[in-house]
């Protein structure tokens, strides 16, 4: 956590801040994504259905945020 | 190598599985409407995509997994598809070792809520031939891990061979490297392979035109996956339609049992006999 209460943490390869405390359900919501329309993977591990609601993010946390795209 | 999978070939004559009029191709726990598989990347526009789909009627479409874009445009060629309406097969396309590609097999399964994928795992970028080792050790850890696991494979007969061992639902040997369109490359392997493999065998990547569907589902071929063809197609939407019955043609051909090859041949197609005599007078100057 930095002097301002924020958590850094990096979503598909990009740093990004949110409030301490915050859930991964959080920062969908602050990124505008659907969490039904997504998978997250929260360092190596995929998070289902309720725990994007549980789990707090940490400092350093990485974030894979995919969906399915088109491809053969 | 198991002794009975390198035991006599299976002969090439033998009239295509017996009768019944359900054909359909059943792989794991699916009945596949369709033997036609059908990619989604590389299309002009989701619209596009769309409507080769509806022409098509696949039995399946492929995937992929990425990251979503998070700033600027997130839409994918798959907006405006409804994918609840066909089964999805998640490739690992992307992967370049056992390792990544698990990952992306349980991403995928996550996000499609099946665990069915298309193991791919390339190991030259340049010409996304598949690495023979790691896609192997990738179907061994996603069978033990509950998948149904589909390998884009090559032509490597006994390759084939051992993936079947090793629990794929299906082998999806290359005709072609991905994208190239050049059809068929090595007609005795993917024939040999066709024939003595297992499991059922899709025809995956390097097709071009109809008439390549067409010959390896006369030979035998469970089903043909299509992307780059129709995509890159003039007017993808009439080739699409267009796969769909060379693919209907080649099954029913093999189902018929194409006539034997003999020296000579079969003899004239017209009667030798009950050739009406030609008249004694000669005929007008």
């Amino acid at each position: 956590m930095n002097e301002h209460g924020a958590v850094e943490v990096m979503a598909n390869g990009e740093p990004r801040s949110v409030p301490a405390g915050s859930t991964v359900a959080a920062l969908l919501e602050r990124l505008a994504v659907d969490p039904a329309t997504v998978v997250v993977e929260r360092n190596g591990t995929i998070l289902r259905g309720p725990a994007l609601g549980q789990v707090v993010l940490e400092p350093g946390d990485v974030l894979e945020i995919v969906h399915f795209v088109g491809g053969g | 190598m198991p002794k009975d999978l390198m035991a006599a070939p299976a002969d090439p004559q033998a009239p295509a599985q017996p009768g019944g009029a359900d054909d359909r191709l059943r792989i794991g726990d699916r009945v596949l409407t369709s033997r036609l598989i059908h990619g989604t990347g590389r299309f002009p526009s989701s619209a596009v995509l769309a409507a080769c789909i509806a022409a098509a009627g696949p039995g399946m479409l492929t995937v992929a997994v990425r990251r979503l874009h998070l700033d600027g445009d997130r839409r994918s060629e798959l907006e405006g598809l409804d994918l609840r309406r066909y089964p999805l097969l998640p490739n690992t396309a992307g992967a370049r070792t056992a390792a990544e590609a698990v990952r992306l097999a349980r991403l995928g399964r996550a996000a499609g809520l099946s665990d069915w994928v298309k193991v791919e795992v390339v190991g030259d970028p340049d010409t996304l031939l598949p690495d023979p080792v790691e896609t192997l050790e990738a179907t061994r850890q996603l069978v033990a891990e509950g998948f149904t696991v589909l390998p884009y494979t090559s032509d490597d007969v006994v390759l084939a061979f051992r993936l079947a061992e090793a629990g794929a639902a299906a082998v999806m040997p290359g005709a072609a490297p991905i994208g190239t369109t050049l059809g068929v490359q090595n007609i005795h392997n993917l024939r040999l392979i066709i024939a003595r493999c297992p499991v059922p065998v899709i025809v995956d990547a390097g097709l071009g035109v109809p008439s390549d569907a067409t010959r390896v589902m006369e030979w035998g071929a469970a089903g043909v996956l299509v992307n780059t063809a129709i995509a890159r197609a003039g007017d993808p939407v009439a080739m699409a339609a267009a796969f769909a019955g060379g693919i209907a043609a080649g099954r029913a051909a093999h189902r018929a049992g194409p006539a034997e090859w003999r020296a000579g041949g079969h003899g004239a197609s017209s009667p030798a006999s009950g050739l009406p005599t030609a008249p004694n007078t000669p005929s007008a100057p």
